[in-house]
């Protein structure tokens, strides 16, 4: 991992990465968006809603996954003080907030005809939205904490007390058994009838490397200001 | 529930998906390249 310590070293990698992530991505979407529109059947109890599936699935997915990044990278940026994690970090945020918004008001629209309501508060529900607020704070203060070191150790320390909201809502169709239904996709198997799974991985792996774009994309910019922050104050020095 | 009333709820939800999708990725790829583009700048003015 300290090999890419190195910005330029990282960057060498990072501009071809960004545009094939982004590029196979972008097409694996359209063959599971596409799929799930038009090639699938309806289901026999949900309807065409159920059609909804094949995006609020990689959305939830993505939600909780910018921020394991987020938990991650401040892990690594405490222990092993890498300069590149804390970039990471702040590059997840944004991302993972937009999913976990998709998430929501898709998972609101998925809900009006088939529960016949916009929303409950039901645990997965309330852990996902709280999910969302964390996110909002964690790019609020990241923002306010800038560059400094202490800044960041703040910003990172609450990336990983807010890891303890994923679990809650990995496990929240367990511990309170209310609306949300319970897991139905896992490492073993799933209970969705194949006819209706097939588009499902295509659209999660399309949505999960267009993310890592955009996360790249996000550690560039970031890359970029500190290098134009640092230019700027060397010459006002001078 | 019937074909035409779960219909404008898909489409809904797939324009919200899509739209923030494609937000969050023409926003990142022009930060991405003015931040570049400074960045080279300031190279070039070395």
């Amino acid at each position: 991992m300290h090999r890419f310590a190195n910005p330029v070293r990282f960057l060498r990698i990072a501009r071809p990465l960004t545009a094939w992530l982004g590029w196979s991505g972008a097409l694996l979407i359209l063959a599971g968006l596409g799929g799930g529109l038009f090639m699938t059947p309806a289901d026999y109890l949900q309807g065409e809603t159920v059609r909804i599936l094949y995006i609020h699935v990689p959305a939830a997915w993505l939600g909780m996954a910018g921020w394991m990044g987020i938990a991650g990278s401040s892990f690594a940026a405490l222990v092993w003080r890498h300069p590149l994690a804390a970039v990471a970090a702040r590059a997840c945020a944004v991302p993972g907030a937009t999913y976990a918004a998709i998430c929501l008001l898709t998972g609101s629209i998925w809900g009006r005809p088939t529960w016949g309501t916009w929303w409950e508060w039901d645990g997965r529900l309330t852990s996902m939205l709280v999910l969302f607020f964390l996110y909002l704070a964690y790019i609020a203060l990241a923002e306010a904490a800038g560059r400094e070191a202490g800044g960041q150790r703040i910003a990172a320390i609450f990336g990983l007390v807010g890891a303890v909201n994923l679990p809650v809502i990995h496990y929240s169709v367990l511990w309170w058994r209310t609306l949300h239904q319970g897991q139905s996709i896992g490492l073993t198997g799933s209970s969705i009838d194949p006819a209706l799974l097939w588009p499902l991985p295509l659209s999660a792996l399309g949505f999960t490397l267009l993310f890592a774009a955009v996360v790249l994309m996000r550690m560039r910019t970031i890359l970029a200001e500190t290098k134009v922050e640092a230019r700027l104050k060397r010459m006002a020095s001078v | 529930m019937t074909a035409i009333q779960a219909w404008p709820f898909v489409i809904a939800a797939y324009g919200i998906a899509i739209g923030g999708t494609l937000v969050l990725v023409v926003a990142s790829m022009v930060a991405m390249r003015r931040a570049e583009a400074r960045a080279d700048k300031l190279d070039e003015h070395r």
